[in-house]
């Protein structure tokens, strides 16, 4: 009775699980039934490597906002990753125990702020201040960078510390018993064990960036044209759907969908990439 | 790992279990439509004519006590569309008719006029509809090419589909693109926000919207104002539309009709939109 019992719960529990897994489904499906069409109508070549994007023109080219995707998200790496990972290291080597009980649940706070408040932020702070300071409209690739910068601090410096953190102690040990000082354990010894961890923090912490819609679309101007310069505006793939699908109809809304299957194959290949790495370890 | 024999002897609760499932969607389905019928009537389309229409919706709702009116959003595109499909009993467009759209009834509830603004503290005071063109399609990207300070343009649009943008494709670009390194931003308020901000922005919206953070230019030496829409002497105008698949009758024609009345044509106009004496259908 008790064993029928357990198997029914099981059994639902199964059925939950598999509604996620047809959420998944439904969605891909209806992304690639609505894309297809216009990408098969374009052309795959002329889609992606397009220079001209102008639905009222029947004109669906998309390497501009390719290319704003990777620099944007180039800009966020490259400004948020070396201080992530200087946070976590800090973290789990240097922190005092009271320091680290207020950084780690601030930081994680980080991650539930909401991200058109962080685009607000970004649109009446920084947006004003790269205007004034380094010239331009403001709204540019290098505001959107730094507010991505900071929205995928939480998911590296929490998923590369855990790495830090699962290193077996005899590493340290040994490393410190033979003579090398704490910095050289940490940057020849901990950095190289937890590096898995550490790429896959990092690689998901891009997948993010990429994914960030709201708070890109308030400060990076959504120009469609190859920036020049970090203080260009750009537009991604994933601002072309949120900025123009409100009023998009017919083959502009095809065309909104394809890209949304090139930005799921990107995120697909990126996460498959992060879970190899993990896995390899 | 997946219990096989187990799910074997349960496919048939799995069965029960879906149908109930599908049995709540269709009831859902089926909810959903025969409240949409009690609704009364639905309004979709242009966001632009949308903020109107709901003001226009609720005095008419306060009048008519019980009766309801939902006014829904889309754009003038899916406003054209859920007209012809009757899945909106009235279509809203801030745009005319494209030629395979004249078989709809349509009325002109009002007209809006378009304002090309710049930071109060621009010296431009007057743009010609040319140079306004050349800004738009990078061919002038400093303002001393038009008199103004040594700083280069920072061009402020509409994203592709809005009717704003395209009534300003049709009234400005005469077919020309706008350069594709403008700013582009999906509303008019942030437009206005931007160029509220930016000394050296350029943009524009819905002469209904505009405030005292932002300056109008005058266009070939017209001011931007209602009085100047009117009377025609300013170009940079478009229509509102109430769009029906046949002609209106019962509900909706007495919701039009008092969109068209004098009581209609004050709320509009007290919203900035300008009316004319005869809202003549098309």
């Amino acid at each position: 009775m008790k064993l029928r019992k357990d198997k029914l719960l099981s059994f639902g529990f199964f059925l939950i699980a598999l509604s996620t897994l047809s959420a998944l489904a439904v969605i891909t499906i209806f992304i690639f039934v609505e894309g297809l069409p216009i990408i098969n109508k374009v052309g795959v070549i002329n889609f992606i490597f397009g220079m001209k994007w102008a639905p009222s023109q029947g004109e669906y080219g998309i390497f501009p906002m390719i290319i704003g995707t990777l620099s944007v998200t180039l800009g966020a790496a490259l400004i948020g990753v070396p201080v992530a990972l200087c946070v976590s290291i800090f973290l789990t080597e240097f922190a005092p125990k009271r320091v680290r009980t207020i950084l780690r649940p601030a930081i994680q706070l980080l991650a539930g702020i909401p991200s058109v408040v962080y685009g607000f932020w970004g649109l009446t702070f920084i947006v004003p201040t790269i205007r004034t300071y380094l010239g331009g409209p403001g709204l540019s690739i290098l505001a959107g960078s730094l507010i991505l910068a900071i929205m995928i601090l939480p998911t590296i410096i929490s998923i590369s510390e855990v790495s830090l953190l699962a290193l077996p102690g005899l590493y340290k040990q040994g490393s410190l018993a033979l003579g090398a000082t704490h910095w050289q354990t940490i940057h020849r010894v901990l950095i190289p064990s937890a590096k898995s961890g550490i790429m896959a923090a990092i690689i998901l912490g891009i997948g993010r960036a990429i994914g960030e819609t709201m708070a890109v679309i308030m400060v990076l101007g959504n120009a469609v044209a190859l920036p020049r310069s970090i203080l260009d505006p750009a537009r991604t793939l994933t601002t072309n759907i949120g900025i123009e699908m409100g009023y998009a109809s017919g083959e502009h809304q095809q065309a909104l969908f394809a890209t949304g299957i090139v930005l799921f194959v990107m995120i697909m290949l990126l996460n498959s990439v992060a879970q190899f790495i993990v896995r390899k370890r | 790992m997946i219990p096989l024999k187990f799910i074997d002897k349960k496919v048939r609760s799995v069965g029960r279990f879906i149908s109930f499932f599908v049995l709540i969607f269709v009831l859902s389905l089926t909810s959903g439509c025969s409240g949409a019928k009690s609704v009364g009537i639905i309004i979709a389309g242009s966001t632009s004519v949308q903020p109107f229409a709901e003001a226009l919706a609720e005095e008419y709702m306060r009048l008519n006590p019980g009766f309801v009116i939902d006014v829904q959003g889309g754009g003038s595109s899916a406003g054209v569309m859920s007209a012809k499909t009757n899945t909106a009993d009235i279509g809203m467009s801030s745009r005319n008719l494209k030629d395979d759209e004249t078989k709809l009834w349509s009325v002109e509830i009002a007209r809006d006029g378009l304002a090309v603004i710049v930071h109060p503290s621009n010296p431009i005071q007057n743009l010609t509809l040319k140079q306004v063109r050349y800004i738009y399609s990078g061919v002038i990207s400093n303002w001393n090419q038009l008199g103004g300070i040594n700083k280069e343009i920072h061009v402020i649009t509409r994203e592709e589909g809005s009717g704003t943008r395209s009534a300003f494709e049709g009234l400005v670009m005469n077919k020309i693109d706008i350069n594709p390194r403008s700013i582009v931003q999906d509303s008019n308020g942030t437009v206005r926000q931007l160029v509220g901000d930016d000394a050296y922005a350029i943009g524009y919206l819905s002469l209904g919207l505009l405030n005292d953070k932002v300056k109008a230019v005058e266009l070939d030496g017209v001011k931007a104002t209602r009085e100047n829409v009117i009377n025609g002497s300013y170009n940079l105008s478009r229509p509102f539309l109430f769009i029906t698949s046949v002609e209106p009758k019962g509900d909706v024609k007495k919701f039009i009709d008092f969109v068209l009345s004098e009581e209609g044509k004050r709320m509009l106009d007290a919203e900035g939109l300008v009316t004319f004496d005869n809202g003549g259908t098309q």
